[in-house]
């Protein structure tokens, strides 16, 4: 990579060599721009969108405490994905202009959520292992180098523990219940295991952005060192539950010291990605109908505000 | 992925616009539904406790101000973080710009004789 850095540029590099943050207003090569605009409100995105299946269980939620922990749950997802949509219109992106790349296809979001919840066991499974997931990748971004994408993974991270603890937790109960209750235990972790670990998104030898991203310090880790940790945590911590996970080549390798895993059916993963998932159409649908639904709404308050603007102008003169 | 962007940047906004007009839309003039346009940032602060600064915490999008400390209170303070919230609208914001940071600065980078620790006492003066 011996090419001829700008004066801004090198300075630039610097900077990230030596951990210092990058601020909305310092300069910053173009393509650094738009590999974080398009990281942050993908990831927003899928904070929205993540808001759709759990939504699903909301009224259906088997106690009032349980029904509690989820909505309070669904709301830190509305509040993450705001933190994310204003950390990457710093970078000069409107939100509408997001919004419109959601809703258009044009932007992604993670494939995981277009995957159905079926049972009240998915809620718990995608706690421990959507969200646990997620963790995984999210921890290291908050030291990521732009300063508003860090500060904005500190506060997510900070809330996130909770969404993975309640998750287990009301897996915990399922694995201490009826033999029906640890079928469907059992069942929904079979169905979201691999899917979690596509989470992680391709593997090194196929991600040709990585390089880049690791150099300009966005990404700490690369994806497939994030899946192994997780695929070394979640082994152990599906013993609590009395399970297993859906993988026959899963054991531990004490050469390596981490667990040897499965082949990743990258086919299923491309095949969610460009759309064809189970759910890819509903939920892009219940985001555009929210979106429309609410024009009214955002209308309305518009026109109050500058009512009330009006009226003050008048008051004061 | 072809996208035009426009930077509008926390310090630009007053210069972009005058006080009270709405952000201009962006290049999708295609937008498949809503027209209106946004509601305006705010920048929000938030004083974590009785006796500290407010302290920067973020922004978001609200009609009003009534509306942006409403938005505020359930963005960033769903776990008591604060006890007091300022808003501000982002157009209002006037930065120090970072390509002159060194020379902005310089000033006081040569003048260490403003810290106590510049000075060197006899020992027997144990607390000035």
């Amino acid at each position: 990579m011996e090419q001829m850095l700008s004066p801004e540029a090198q300075h630039f590099q610097e900077k990230i060599d030596k951990e210092i943050k990058i601020e909305p207003k310092d300069w910053m090569p173009e393509k650094y721009r738009h590999t974080l605009i398009r990281q942050i409100s993908q990831h927003a995105h899928s904070e929205i969108i993540g808001m759709l299946p759990e939504g699903n269980w909301i009224t259906r939620a088997p106690s009032l405490k349980r029904k509690a922990i989820l909505l309070a749950k669904v709301q830190d997802e509305a509040g993450h994905g705001l933190y994310l949509y204003a950390a990457a219109e710093t970078l000069g992106i409107s939100r509408d202009e997001m919004y419109h790349q959601l809703h258009t296809g044009k932007a992604k979001y993670s494939s995981i959520f277009n995957y159905p919840t079926l049972t009240w066991a998915d809620m718990g499974v995608v706690g421990w292992l959507v969200d646990g997931a997620a963790i995984m990748n999210q921890v290291p971004l908050c030291r990521t180098s732009y300063g508003p994408y860090a500060r904005a993974m500190v506060r997510i991270c900070k809330e996130e523990s909770f969404h993975q603890r309640q998750g287990f937790d009301s897996l915990l109960v399922l694995s201490k219940g009826t033999p029906g209750q640890r079928r469907m235990l059992q069942d929904a972790i079979n169905r979201w295991w691999w899917p979690s670990l596509m989470m992680f998104g391709p593997t090194d030898d196929a991600s040709p952005n990585t390089v880049q991203s690791m150099q300009w310090k966005i990404k700490r880790f690369t994806n497939d060192e994030l899946r192994q940790k997780f695929v070394d945590v979640c082994a152990e911590q599906v013993k609590l539950l009395g399970c297993t996970l859906p993988d026959p080549d899963l054991k531990w390798n004490a050469e390596r010291g981490h667990y040897d895993f499965g082949a990743i059916n990258w086919q299923e993963f491309w095949n969610v990605v460009s759309g064809n998932g189970p759910c890819n159409k509903e939920r892009i649908e219940a985001r555009r109908k929210a979106w429309d639904n609410g024009a009214w709404v955002r209308e309305a308050a518009s026109a109050y505000a500058s009512k009330q603007q009006a009226k003050q102008a008048v008051a004061a003169a | 992925m072809n996208t035009t962007i426009r930077i509008l940047r926390y310090g630009d906004y007053d210069a972009m616009q005058k006080a009270g007009s709405n952000i201009p839309a962006t290049n999708s003039s295609n937008h498949a539904t809503s027209t209106a346009p946004e509601w305006p940032l705010w920048e929000v602060f938030v004083r974590s406790k009785q006796g500290l600064d407010h302290k920067h915490v973020g922004s978001l999008h609200a009609a009003d101000a009534a509306m942006a400390i409403e938005n505020a209170r359930d963005v960033y303070t769903r776990r008591q973080e604060g006890v007091s919230i300022w808003v501000v609208e982002s157009k209002y914001i006037h930065a120090s710009n970072p390509d002159e940071a060194d020379s902005f600065y310089e000033p006081a980078s040569d003048k260490v004789y403003r810290h106590p620790t510049f000075y060197d006492l006899p020992e027997a003066i144990k607390h000035m």
